[in-house]
């Protein structure tokens, strides 16, 4: 196969943009790890998950903020969902940036719904304690599950809005992209959530432990995608983009995807902080989305 | 004279271009660019760049001539037309457009001339459209916070005017026309010129081979990669990374959550930690 030529130019997506894919990517992932922990089943695992779905909440606040400020006409945020040209609604699925505002959105209700019933379980907000009666039972787990449909669709999208286009790179990565984004997202949910665990003393100490092995098994995912996105990228001939001084990016990624399974097996890596792991693997969850976003547009 | 409302667009034939820059010049008379504020290119008589939101015309001056070191660049013969190509580039206004596609607002629309035109007080500036177009047409301005690429002059092509460019082009490499129409001038023009003996000489978004055809269509003397122009295999559509990438979202999810709740089920099952409330930060 000839390589791929490109001669498209960079739409120019900087910093607002690396940190709506970092946050939507973990309020999605943390959305998603409250529900499994939910339907596991076991009530010890409680304080986790609502403490999943506040993060959840949490990190989606900055994601519509970010979004607007990267427009070059903010104040019509809006033509996103409303289409001022023919009138209805723009909606274009096969768009993914039409969609994804869509599911932004969609997932912005479930998430903050979901955040209302976990702030008055924890006692936080007594007033939202009815919203919380509502969603115990077979009630709740259906709506964090559709929810959770929109929270992994909010980590994927970003992928796929990028391998959408005639960049280089992000349209040679085409299928891994979503998929990675997706990976990751999840693996630095589940290090934000050890994080906040281990500074909690409602959070079951199991549960911690089984967040970490949750973790592995993304990180283990994660590496296989970037694995055959570099492949992708490198059959496509644009490896070149992704390497020279974004090694230094992938180096961080790398400590991230190692971090841990060092603090599972090494001596030295459990005497580090306990809070060192989860860090470093949220670098990496940034790194990554870093890497892919200004190497393909340098 | 009104124009019909049927496909309207430039046939530029570059093997008759100056490299004058006319068209740059009463493209941004017209429409009111001011232009970038002027830099040395270092690359031959080119001290525009880019096409982008000052520049709708941009003409390239691609120099295939023997390097100082006696070396011969390109193949031989240099000559026949092909040591120093000029080409006057504009929005192609693709009849299968990657910027119309991914544009979430709306505010790229086709006109009744099939064309490819921003409305300026519908786009938002998220430049989308700048990340799919294959051409790097369009540029954003930063003043007015939208992305802006050539309009075929709209506004004169409304008043039965031709845009600007194409009145300007001091050689008529800019043809303008409607399409049916250019496209009979451009086969014959290819014709002459193959009979000549300009064997490399060939049509670009004549058929619908890139793009499904292009209303803004060119007579190149070499491939288009030259240009800058993708060829037919890089002719790609940005919608073609839409299910691929849905799918391979979707896998990655269910593996994932089939993952997790492996995770979060056998721990228990295993009676790790059970009774345990006590924080892991106790290690
Ligand atoms: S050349 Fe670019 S800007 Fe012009 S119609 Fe085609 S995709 Fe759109």
């Amino acid at each position: 196969m000839p390589p791929a030529e490109h001669f498209a130019a960079a739409p120019e997506w900087q910093w607002w943009i690396l940190g709506y894919f970092f946050f939507g990517g973990i309020a999605g992932g943390s959305y998603a790890l409250g529900t499994l922990l939910r339907f596991a089943g076991d009530p010890r695992d409680e304080g986790a998950a609502r403490i999943a779905f506040i993060a959840s909440f949490l990190a989606l606040i900055p994601c519509p903020v970010f979004l607007t400020l990267d427009l070059g006409q903010p104040l019509r945020f809006w033509h996103m969902l409303v289409d001022t040209s023919e009138g209805g609604v723009a909606f274009k699925p096969w768009s993914p940036m039409s969609l994804g505002s869509w599911a932004l959105l969609l997932f912005g209700l479930f998430s903050f719904v979901s955040f209302l019933a976990a702030v008055a379980d924890v006692g936080w907000f007594r007033a939202a304690s009815p919203i919380a009666r509502i969603l115990r039972g077979g009630a709740g787990l259906v709506w964090s599950a559709v929810g959770t449909v929109f929270g992994l669709f909010i980590c994927a999208y970003t992928g796929v809005l990028l391998a959408v286009s005639n960049q280089p790179v992000w349209s040679d990565g085409g299928w891994a992209l979503g998929g990675m984004f997706l990976a990751s997202a999840l693996s630095g949910s589940a290090a934000l959530l050890l994080l906040v665990a281990r500074s909690r003393r409602d959070v079951d100490a199991d549960t911690a432990n089984r967040l970490e092995a949750a973790d592995r098994y993304f990180v283990i995912l994660e590496a296989l995608l970037i694995a055959i996105f570099l492949v992708t990228v490198a059959v496509a001939g644009t490896i070149g983009k992704v390497l020279g001084v974004w090694i230094v990016l992938w180096l961080v990624v790398a400590l991230g995807l190692l971090a841990p399974f060092a603090m599972a097996r090494w001596d030295v890596a459990r005497r580090w902080p306990p809070v060192a792991a989860p860090l470093l693997a949220l670098l990496g969850v940034l790194a990554l989305r870093a890497v892919v976003i200004f190497s393909a547009q340098s | 004279m009104a124009w019909q409302e049927k496909p309207l667009g430039f046939f530029t034939d570059t093997s008759i271009c100056i490299g004058c820059k006319a068209c740059e010049v009463a493209c941004k008379e017209w429409n009111e660019l001011p232009g970038n504020a002027a830099k040395f290119t270092a690359d031959s008589f080119d001290n525009t760049g880019q096409l982008d939101a000052q520049n709708w015309r941009h003409v390239q001056f691609i120099e295939q001539v023997p390097d100082n070191t006696g070396m011969v660049v390109t193949p031989t013969p240099i000559a026949g037309g092909q040591a120093w190509l000029m080409m006057s580039d504009v929005c192609k206004h693709c009849k299968n457009a990657s910027c119309l596609e991914v544009c979430p607002t709306n505010a790229l629309m086709r006109t009744e001339f099939d064309t490819v035109y921003i409305q300026n007080d519908v786009c938002n500036g998220c430049r989308n459209c700048i990340s799919a177009c294959p051409y790097g047409v369009i540029g954003f301005n930063e003043d007015k916070g939208i992305a802006q690429k050539c309009t075929l002059c709209y506004d004169r092509l409304q008043g039965g005017l031709q845009p600007a460019c194409a009145k300007a082009c001091p050689t008529e490499s800019i043809k303008f026309g409607y399409v049916e129409d250019l496209h009979a001038v451009a086969d014959q023009r290819l014709a002459t010129l193959k009979a000549a003996g300009y064997q490399k000489a060939q049509l670009y978004g004549r058929d619908d081979k890139v793009y499904g055809g292009l209303n803004a269509f060119f007579l190149l003397m070499d491939k288009p990669e030259v240009y800058k122009l993708p060829n037919e295999a890089n002719a790609t559509l940005p919608s073609r990374n839409n299910l691929p990438g849905y799918v391979g979202g979707v896998a990655t999810a269910v593996i994932g959550l089939v993952a997790g709740l492996l995770a979060f089920r056998n721990g228990r099952m295993n009676g790790n930690g059970a009774n345990n409330t006590t924080t892991t930060n106790t290690r």
